[in-house]
């Protein structure tokens, strides 16, 4: 589905991203875990299309497409979802609204009609349910006077209404308390199939107790060092960075 | 990023660009007290209401076009301009099937309808409309279902025949013609326009509307609005306007008197579309507007809602005198600039009763290379015990070729006086349109998705049917104008 060779990123001349390869195949979970300054959110951000960034050498495919030719709105409308770490206010503009029209762009993207207000309604209640948001939250201003948990369970319900094919979540889990983080994964569990993959960008293993990875891959310095099972997550946690550091030899 | 797309940028199309080609019956161009008696006859009015004109035209002699807004432009050459324009022929039209069917379709092309329809199953809420095309007004719907209820809703030109007792004892006693540069300039040569009349007691059971149309070319436009709410009365009132496009700048100089008596309200709403000129900044229409409403008696409101897009300048500012004790004013407002646009537009809330309160929300959007000022005064005169002033004026700014600016004036007689000022101005972030983007949602819907939120505190103020067309607009307005 997504497959990433050889990327280079940089933003104001500065390299991040320093040949990344990636191949994530349908129904697949990939956690990325890595220190600070790993180039982490870097990746989220030029996989949706973020114009800050610089692509300097490398390609990514997506079903069959160069995703890097896309704009961010058709890479979004061809199934590539950014949950955000910090997601964005809009104020005055409702959930509702805001998904609506997101889900009509989408549609009129793939040549299909606008979704009748009827089944967007009950597409609403029906995915609420799924990430237990909270129906008033539905209604309100994007984003607005949410709180952090708030924020978050927000993005995977967007993520539910607007079923992407490729998910990814950048540092979904952070600033969640337990009871949240298990909502946000139980979310995301639900909504995986055969069909979708995930990719998962987390600081620490703490998120995949609850969103099991098929693979694990550790980020440093712009480069994906190691690859491996999710034991791999397990034994970062113990021993800490320093020992990916050692290995790499940095 | 945003400059790039700047730079290249398109306007949005203009909907009502296009002119009817229908035969009109012209004054000669310039302005002297032959043109004026010319009007005066070709309207057929009492000698006394000459006589106002004629005074106005002496006063409007002695004055000097303003220069204190903030906006710059060529003076309008005031000897070359068509001060009467009337589509022919001027017949009274007693039903639909006489108007001309160009017209007719005018007012289809521009989403009007002028059809009496019945009212569909209690869900079609009927409004009542003038149609001012140029100078004079072409018809007035639902007036025989109105006057059931004593309700007068006609042109002013018909106002000042069949009802001169009302034209006479209000019409300048809000906006008297030695106002200023444009209201004595208006009262000179105002050709038509509407006038409304709500008796005791009554609550207009439908909006009534006036749309203002300038087709001719080289012609100005000159309308006068009187609107009279009498006890316990009460009125929901819509203006729209458009104008062709053409390369020469075009005057519109209106004047709006509202006047309340005891416990009336007039809610006065306007989605002002004038044709801004081209994305060069070449042609559009200069609307030098005065518009101001006496809450005259106790325990009255008087409420204005304007969504402002169109013209190449705008210059006005719907004010409020609170007179009555325990009155209210408010002044709800958007105003958009784009590509050359400029806009000076506020409120100003003269506080003379006790305990009277007024409320301020002023929405500013500039994009392009446009300039746009809220300008607004708050006077809380001695005496005026208890009065209250809520202000918030915000300002938004796409791109970084375009200005904002805040002019708030508040003058404080009395102590008791509590007045509140907030101000905010911002951009549309970076990451709201990345946001938008990465759910799909490309650019320009991104754009008045965030637009129409930002203004929405100002929109929900408009009767349903307007809201939905003003917030159309908007997107229409700044398509284009970011990247």
């Amino acid at each position: 589905m997504l497959s990433i060779k050889n990327l280079h990123a940089s933003i104001d001349g500065k390299e991040i991203l320093r040949g990344i390869n990636l191949e994530v195949k349908a129904g697949e979970i990939h956690a990325i875990m890595g220190p600070n300054g790993s180039g982490k959110s870097t990746l989220s951000s030029v996989l949706a299309g973020k114009e800050d960034y610089e692509i300097t050498e490398g390609s990514v495919t997506f079903n069959g497409k160069d995703l890097l030719e896309l704009s961010p709105e058709d890479r979004a409308r061809e199934g590539v979802f950014l949950a955000f770490q910090y997601p964005v206010e809009i104020p005055g503009v409702s959930n509702i609204n805001f998904l609506k029209t997101a889900i009509n762009e989408i549609r009129a993207y793939k040549g299909q009609t606008p979704m009748e207000a009827k089944d967007f309604l009950a597409m609403v209640k029906e995915k609420q349910k799924l990430v237990e948001l909270d129906g008033k939250l539905a209604n309100r201003s994007v984003n607005e006077g949410f709180s952090g948990g708030e924020k978050k369970r927000n993005e995977i319900f967007q993520m539910a209404m607007l079923e992407p094919k490729l998910a990814i979540l950048d540092e979904t889990d952070s600033g969640l308390d337990i009871d949240a983080l298990r909502i946000v994964a139980g979310g995301v569990n639900k909504l995986k199939s055969k069909d979708n993959a995930t990719i998962v960008i987390t600081h620490y293993q703490r998120l995949l107790d609850y969103i099991v990875p098929d693979v694990v891959h550790i980020l440093y310095k712009g480069k994906i060092v190691k690859s491996g099972p999710k034991e791999l997550a397990l034994e970062l946690e113990e021993k800490g960075y320093d020992f990916i550091k050692e290995e790499v030899g940095a | 990023m945003a400059n790039e797309i700047l730079a290249e940028q398109i306007s949005g199309e203009y909907k009502y660009g296009f002119v009817t080609d229908i035969e009109a019956d012209n004054a000669p161009k310039g302005l002297n007290e032959d043109i004026i008696r010319f009007i005066s006859k070709k309207k057929n009015e009492p000698e006394w209401m000459l006589e106002y004109r004629l005074k106005a035209f002496k006063y409007w002699q002695t004055l000097e076009e303003p220069h204190w807004a903030h906006v710059s432009y060529t003076k309008p050459n005031f000897q070359d301009i068509i001060y009467y324009s009337a589509p022919k022929p001027k017949v009274q039209l007693n039903s639909l099937d006489e108007v001309d069917p160009e017209l007719l379709k005018t007012f289809e092309k521009l989403g009007i309808s002028i059809e009496e329809q019945k009212r569909l199953s209690g869900v079609e809420s009927r409004i009542a409309v003038d149609i001012v095309m140029d100078s004079v007004s072409v018809k007035t719907t639902f007036k025989e279902t109105l006057s059931e209820k004593g309700i007068i809703f006609c042109s002013f030109g018909e106002a000042v025949q069949e009802h001169p007792e009302l034209v006479k004892k209000y019409m300048g006693s809000v906006v008297p013609y030695t106002d200023n540069f444009y209201a004595a300039l208006n009262s000179a040569v105002f050709t038509d326009g509407s006038f409304c009349y709500i008796p005791k007691g009554v609550r207009c059971p439908m909006e009534l509307s006036t749309y203002f149309r300038i087709n001719a070319s080289g012609t100005g436009q000159f309308e006068r609005t009187l609107i009279i709410a009498d006890e316990d009365a009460y009125v929901s009132y819509l203006e729209g306007c458009t104008a062709p496009m053409r390369d020469e700048n075009q005057l519109h100089a209106a004047v709006v008197e509202i006047v309340t008596h005891k416990n009336a309200e007039v809610k006065y709403s306007t989605v002002q579309n004038w044709y801004p000129g081209d994305k060069n900044g070449k042609g559009g229409i200069f609307n030098f507007v005065t518009k101001r409403g006496i809450c005259l008696e106790d325990n009255s409101k008087i409420s204005w809602t304007q969504v402002e897009t169109g013209s190449a300048v705008t210059w006005k500012y719907p004010s409020v005198i609170l007179k009555g004790d325990n009155s209210v004013g408010e002044f709800y407002s958007v105003a958009v600039t784009n590509n050359y646009q400029q806009a000076d537009t506020g409120t100003k809330m003269m506080h003379l009763g006790k305990n009277t309160r007024s409320t301020i929300i002023s929405k500013g959007i500039s994009a392009g290379f446009s300039n746009n000022s809220y300008r607004g005064l708050v006077r809380i005169a001695k005496g005026a015990s208890n009065a209250r002033n809520f202000s918030q004026c915000d300002s938004l700014l796409l791109g970084d070729k375009c200005g904002a600016h805040t002019f708030p004036y508040i003058e404080i007689k009395d102590k008791s006086a509590i007045v509140e000022h907030e101000a905010t101005t911002s951009k549309i972030g970076e990451d709201q349109l990345f946001y938008c983007k990465s759910r799909g949602i490309d650019n320009e819907k991104a754009i008045g998705l965030i637009v129409n939120g930002y203004c929405k505190e100002v929109l929900n103020k408009l009767p349903m049917e307007f809201a939905v067309e003003a917030q159309k607009l908007l997107a229409v307005s700044l398509e284009g104008s970011v990247g």
